[in-house]
């Protein structure tokens, strides 16, 4: 069986810009390779700057890679042609309230994607943001509300949605709990899991919450300053981790959680 | 819509709705926005309602004072001027006139400035500094003076003013418009519809457009009540519209002859216009905050 996206020898290099008034020091993203199956879990872990979000960002071609493919089902997929990816790797921001347009309704907001991609009619588009709608768990009457009139937890739900209305193959998602309250929390990563099962999505996560990862990731990517640290099954890794990184942040989010 | 609905009477406000419930709120915007609209009633319908033509000249009647007065004459209302003409006949057709052109006026410089806004904040580089520039040593001057230069080189006349008025609101609109592109263009919203592939003129008509409203609200207020005065101030020193013309700065500087004989001559197209401009600076204070208020709950 063939892995659903396949990434080979992914590298970004940010050259140091040459600016008279302000000094930005190159970020280097080195050789990453990592498979992903259908409706299978990899998390992205790694401090603050470690890279993470950029591979995100790399992933869903909102930067260009220096060097190394992407793959889909052994489909390469080119860093310009962003219409071809956006249909099966979406996006999943990590603050949804600045993902959202203020200006525009949530129908117009979901509609976008629609127009931009599809060749669906409006009667048609008009059935498959219901859908999907009903599917995060709003109602269709959500569809007449604007950014402001929703809470959090329906704000994250509507990320999801925007995510998901494409029916794509994979979906990144750059830290998409950060924000939220525990139970709210709970609520989406529960429904990212139903969703995940149901409708066989490979599922990139990227965060720093331990715990999270623990619960619902299969595999780990655990990146530091751009390089590629460790990576594996969650429990393995977690379990006897092989660097030292890895075991420090094991063993600092383990003495977070249990009571000594 | 939804098969079954559990909530028969709630309905789904516009956008539109939303600004009109907000912009209710406010006593004084909604007297603005009834004068304003009288205004443009006066605009639309002048010639109907205008009882006499208003270069008409009644050589029996010079200086007929205001129906009030007790020499006055239910015939003329507000009397008439030292031509024997009728002065609400004159103020309908003046209103119409500065009005009529200073709406014309902002929405041509609306329309260019913003176009050239628009494509100044999605290019990058020399193109946007170019586009953004063009019209900038403009501003540094008042449009007032713009327009009586431009005036000078093309000759007087109205047509030459309203061309004078218009490319001296322009830069105003093309520097807010760039402004708000290029804030607008760094949100995440706007990297997650790029990333749904839209490009440059869907983002900026889709996406951008919608955030939008305010500032040009703000802007075209601003530009309206300038190109009020402005008409009427070129009307007025003899650049802009011409003397029989019935226009509300000419039949003051005509006024001004008479202006101890007949006060209420130069008293009511000054009036006119200080309606005008306050009217149309209440409704645009008003729709600004409604437009914000929409949007923030």
């Amino acid at each position: 069986m063939t892995a659903l996206l396949k990434v080979e020898n992914l590298e970004y290099y940010q050259k140091p810009t040459m600016s008279l008034f302000k000094k930005q020091s190159g970020f280097k993203l080195s050789k990453i390779n990592f498979e992903l199956n259908t409706g299978e879990t990899l998390a992205i872990l790694g401090e603050n700057g470690s890279g993470k979000s950029l591979l995100g960002k790399l992933l869903v071609g909102a930067e260009k890679p220096t060097a190394g493919h992407i793959y889909l089902n052994d489909q390469k997929l080119s860093p310009y042609n962003l219409r071809q990816r956006c249909l099966n790797i979406r996006m999943i921001f990590q603050h949804s309230n600045e993902s959202l347009n203020p200006g525009i309704n949530i129908a117009k907001i979901l509609e976008g994607p629609l127009i931009l991609n599809t060749k669906l009619n409006a009667s048609e588009r008009l059935q498959k943001i219901e859908e999907t709608l009903k599917l995060v768990g709003l109602l269709p009457d959500h569809m007449f509300f604007y950014r402001h009139m929703l809470s959090d937890g329906q704000r994250q739900r509507l990320a999801l949605a925007k995510a998901l209305i494409l029916d794509p193959q994979v979906i990144v998602a750059d830290e998409p709990f950060a924000a939220l309250d525990p139970s709210v929390r709970s609520q989406t990563i529960n429904l990212i899991m139903k969703l995940q099962k149901d409708l066989g999505l490979g599922f990139i996560f990227i965060s720093h919450n331990l715990g999270i990862i623990r619960h619902i990731s299969d595999r780990v990517l655990i990146l530091q300053n751009g390089d590629l640290v460790e990576a594996g099954k969650t429990d393995v890794v977690f379990n006897w981790p092989k660097s030292k990184y890895t075991e420090k942040l094991v063993k600092s989010h383990q003495s977070l959680i249990t009571p000594n | 819509m939804p098969k079954f609905d559990i909530y028969q009477e709630e309905f789904h406000p516009s956008p539109l709705i939303h600004t009109w419930w907000e912009f209710r709120k406010s006593h004084v915007a909604v007297l603005g926005l009834w004068i304003l609209a009288f205004f443009v009633f006066l605009v639309v319908f002048g010639p109907i309602i205008a009882p006499f033509d208003p270069v008409l000249q009644n050589p029996n009647a010079f200086l007929v004072k205001p129906s009030w007065d007790v020499n006055g004459s239910i015939r003329y209302l507000f009397g008439t001027d030292s031509l024997g003409r009728d002065l609400l006949s004159r103020l309908i057709y003046g209103c119409r006139m500065t009005l009529g052109i200073s709406l014309l006026l902002v929405l041509l410089a609306m329309l260019v400035g913003v176009a050239l806004g628009a494509m100044a904040g999605l290019t990058r580089g020399v193109r946007s500094s170019v586009l953004n520039h063009l019209l900038d040593s403009i501003l540094a001057i008042p449009t007032l003076l713009i327009a009586i230069v431009i005036v000078g080189i093309l000759g007087v006349g109205l047509v030459n003013s309203m061309w004078a008025i218009s490319l001296a609101l322009i830069p105003q609109f093309v520097h807010n418009t760039r402004e708000v592109v290029r804030t607008e263009m760094a949100k995440e919203y706007i990297l997650a519809s790029k990333l749904d592939g839209a490009k440059n003129t869907y983002l900026f008509f889709y996406c951008i457009l919608p955030n939008m409203y305010e500032m040009l609200v703000v802007q075209g207020t601003m530009a309206l009540s300038i190109a009020i005065l402005d008409i009427s101030a070129l009307g007025f020193l003899g650049l802009g519209a011409q003397a029989p013309a019935p226009e509300l700065g000419t039949m003051l500087s005509e006024g001004l002859r008479v202006a101890y004989k007949s006060p209420w001559s130069i008293a009511l197209p000054g009036c006119a216009i200080f309606l005008m401009v306050l009217s149309v600076n209440v409704v645009g204070d008003g729709l600004r905050s409604a437009l914000r208020n929409r949007l923030q709950r």
